[in-house]
């Protein structure tokens, strides 16, 4: 049997991450997290998640920037904000995900082929585009990046959806959109 | 007579057309008059936040520009819209920083924002803005028969605890129960339904609805009533796999709270877009 050191060293830890983490809008308390593990308890995802909201608090404040990076747990992070409301130390656990989240992408360390990612990128470059957010393409162009097999899954639904009347399959641009284009522009020319 | 921009967000031109159907209709028989911001953007959800937040917030920046433009509130009906329009206000409020970057970004349009508009979810603007006695009052048609679980998501109640508590809030049952409908004590009325990661990842999307369903069930419920589009959707497309899954048999109609309204004001039912629903509501309908 081989042995492996699964520890780090301190030496081994990015301190740059953990500084980065403390500088960034949400993320300047975490230095006060004392670990009690509120937010893992009260999180409905945790479940499935490969380190609690918990341990990744402690992993990014430590400078564990890689295994936070590649870690599935942010993108299973659903937005509900019970760990933050009820977090006794005030941490902004949910801003943080969504931090790590950017973070990831920015680093191209996200999970590769798992959906919400892509999701997440294709619908913001298709938002950005029309100023709207086309439903149905998003759904298709989220099968294709991901489990093409999974548009005959969701065919079903489609179908019932449509009969609804819900299915909305032409969604028209706004007519700002130019200036949702300038806008961004700007952005990119100031940081 | 009260006005307000009405920030419809994409959900309700969609799978959630039936929400602003009923919502339209029910808001102008109490005289709350919604006019819908003109050209208004998608304001990215949670989704886009994750992406590239300060983009996001410039996003919604237009937004809040426009509905400045008007003197107007904001009154939208989704629970991600809510959060991400509030959240672009608090961190405008709190990070100068990104304040400054925003305001070059609307500067470079010709637009600005002072930060004058407040923004409501539908449900804040009914329970705060119209007496709870006044809309009892307007009802023609007591909820009879009907045995809901108020279910209000996160989103509208977390982080930003606007109008309500944060986990146990109440202002869509005291409303419900001036319509006249039965309400069960629901416990798990702000536990989520999974949000995005439901829809895009079944495991999730089946186990935590089948958490509330089941409880609504067992509280009996005899139907859920939402206030958000993707807690409908959410709640509504899975039952049939959850009880394939967990051999349960939930069949519960997921309606809006603004369908419920309408048809205690005495809206008729076909403008209040029952017809839309997976799971139908016509035998709740009938007995009522």
């Amino acid at each position: 049997m081989k042995v492996e050191r699964v520890i780090k060293y301190e030496a081994e830890l990015d301190k740059d991450f953990s500084q980065w983490v403390v500088s960034v809008p949400g993320g300047e308390q975490i230095r006060d997290c004392i670990q009690c593990g509120t937010c893992s308890a009260t999180c409905p995802l945790s479940i499935y998640m490969d380190y609690t909201p918990r341990k990744i608090i402690l992993m990014a404040h430590q400078g564990f920037k890689e295994e936070v990076l590649r870690s599935f747990t942010p993108w299973l992070c659903a937005s509900c904000y019970a760990c933050m409301v009820n977090c006794p130390r005030e941490i902004k656990i949910t801003e943080i995900m969504y931090i790590l989240k950017e973070k990831a992408i920015e680093e191209g360390m996200y999970p590769k082929r798992f959906p919400i990612p892509v999701l997440a990128r294709e619908f913001t470059r298709m938002i950005v585009k029309k100023g709207r957010n086309p439903e149905t393409k998003l759904i298709i162009a989220l099968a294709l990046r991901t489990n093409p097999l999974n548009l005959l899954k969701m065919a079903p639904l489609g179908l019932r959806l449509m009969k609804a009347g819900r299915l909305e399959i032409m969604t028209k641009s706004i007519k700002g959109k130019d200036q949702l284009k300038t806008m961004l522009q700007s952005l990119e020319a100031t940081t | 007579m009260k006005e307000y921009a009405y920030y419809p967000g994409c959900s309700v031109k969609g799978t959630a057309k039936h929400y602003e159907e009923s919502l339209l209709t029910a808001f102008d028989v109490l005289g709350l008059n919604l006019t819908e911001l003109e050209d208004w953007n998608c304001c990215g959800a949670t989704l886009a936040l994750a992406v590239n937040e300060l983009k996001s917030f410039t996003m919604v920046s237009r937004n809040l520009a426009l509905a400045e433009k008007t003197g107007l509130d904001i009154v939208t009906p989704c629970s991600a819209c809510y959060l991400v329009l509030l959240k672009t206000q608090d961190y405008i409020r709190r990070y100068p920083d990104i304040k400054a970057k925003i305001d070059r970004a609307l500067k470079s349009v010709g637009m600005e924002y002072r930060g004058t508009v407040r923004v409501k979810h539908t449900l804040e603007a009914l329970v705060n803005d119209v007496k709870l006695e006044e809309v009892k009052n307007r009802v023609t048609r007591p909820l009879k028969g009907f045995k809901v679980a108020p279910y209000y998501g996160c989103q509208i109640v977390r982080p930003y605890k606007e109008f309500d508590h944060p986990f146990y809030p109440d202002s869509m049952d005291r409303l419900l129960k001036a319509l006249g409908a039965e309400v069960v004590d629901y416990p798990l009325k702000t536990d989520c339904c999974g949000a995005a990661i439901a829809g895009t990842m079944e495991e999730v999307g089946v186990r935590l609805n089948y958490v509330l369903l089941k409880e609504a069930q067992k509280r009996g419920a005899n139907c859920v009533v939402t206030v958000c589009p993707l807690c409908q959707l959410n709640l509504e497309q899975y039952q049939g796999k959850i009880n394939k899954r967990f051999n349960s048999d939930i069949s519960l109609p997921i309606l809006y709270f603004t369908q419920l309204l309408g048809l205690a004001l005495g809206v008729p039912e076909e403008r209040l877009g029952f017809n839309r629903a997976m799971v139908s509501a016509d035998s709740l309908l009938e007995a009522a």
